[in-house]
């Protein structure tokens, strides 16, 4: 199964990356862009019997390592 | 009395400090990552560089190293453990210090010296300091803007300017026990006149001090 995982950095914690390009934009006269975050998008490829099996295995490693609790929260997509 | 200075494919500061340590008349060995077994040893030190490439996050494919369980057990005797740049972002993504090191405010990767502050003595990296001494240590990191959402990270070293954007401006940080510490600027690169500053020697110094026969 295919399954895609996005993990986003939580609002409260600084972008660096995000910023710094929102400022580019605004130099390339865009200044309609009020906010930039960059996230990751894993695109996993899962053998398993079923969708919520896949679910929560994939779960699994996100907590373990794919997503950094500390930082990161994450959402996950998968297609039979 | 022998420090493991912990070896991942990427580290590159493992022969600095092994030279720094004995320097000072400690020993020192250079130990692979997958050794699991660190008995031997009184205290350990995760120096600098790119482990695994840096892949994913730093740190995080490191902390599932075969020696990181052995880390985390010395850890947890209350034995001294450091984490130097690369070492400190591993560190923290182990879990073994509370917060997390993003890109630098700026997105600059900063090499220079920079002068920190010890604001706290009562740790294996400071108790040869004294309150409030500054130190001139060379910074060479991309990701040393650290974050600490829980709010408990118990700052040893503070910036005396602010190069990276770090949370109370932090330079390193401590858990509660003060056994585990990590440093985002390498003590072991200001260790003779010849690298422009001996002030890191009194963070190695104290890190010695504490050793005791296994």
């Amino acid at each position: 199964m295919k399954v895609r995982v996005e993990v986003t950095r939580r609002p409260e914690i600084a972008d660096p990356q995000g910023t710094t390009i929102q400022r580019a934009l605004h130099d390339l006269d865009y200044p309609s862009v009020t906010s930039v975050r960059v996230d990751k998008v894993f695109h996993l490829e899962v053998d398993g019997d079923s969708v919520d099996q896949v679910r929560s295995q994939v779960v699994a490693m996100c907590r373990e390592v794919l997503a950094n609790p500390v930082l990161e929260d994450f959402e996950i997509e998968v297609t039979p | 009395m022998t420090v493991a200075v912990v070896v991942f494919p990427g580290t590159n500061c493992e022969h600095d400090v092994v030279s720094a340590i004995q320097r000072l008349g400690g020993e020192a060995e250079v130990v692979w990552h997958r050794k699991t077994d660190l008995s031997a040893y009184e205290g350990v030190i995760l120096p600098g560089g790119f482990a695994h490439g840096d892949a994913l996050r730093t740190g995080a494919i490191a902390r599932f190293s075969p020696i990181m369980s052995e880390v985390s057990r010395v850890a947890d005797a209350g034995l001294p453990v450091l984490g130097i740049c690369n070492g400190f972002q591993i560190l923290c993504e182990a879990g073994l210090l509370p917060g997390a090191l993003i890109a630098n405010r700026d997105l600059a990767f900063i090499c220079r010296f920079i002068e920190v502050e010890v604001v706290d003595t009562d740790t294996v990296l400071t108790n040869a300091a004294e309150p409030g001494q500054r130190l001139r240590i060379p910074l060479n990191s991309y990701e040393g803007n650290w974050v600490d959402p829980s709010g408990t990270g118990r700052v040893v070293a503070k910036y005396t300017e602010d190069p990276n954007g770090s949370q109370h401006a932090a330079a390193a940080i401590a858990n509660e026990r003060g056994n585990v510490v990590g440093i985002m600027p390498h003590p072991e690169r200001a260790t003779d006149d010849i690298l422009g500053s001996e002030d890191g020697m009194v963070l190695l110094q104290s890190f010695i001090n504490v050793l005791v026969p296994a």
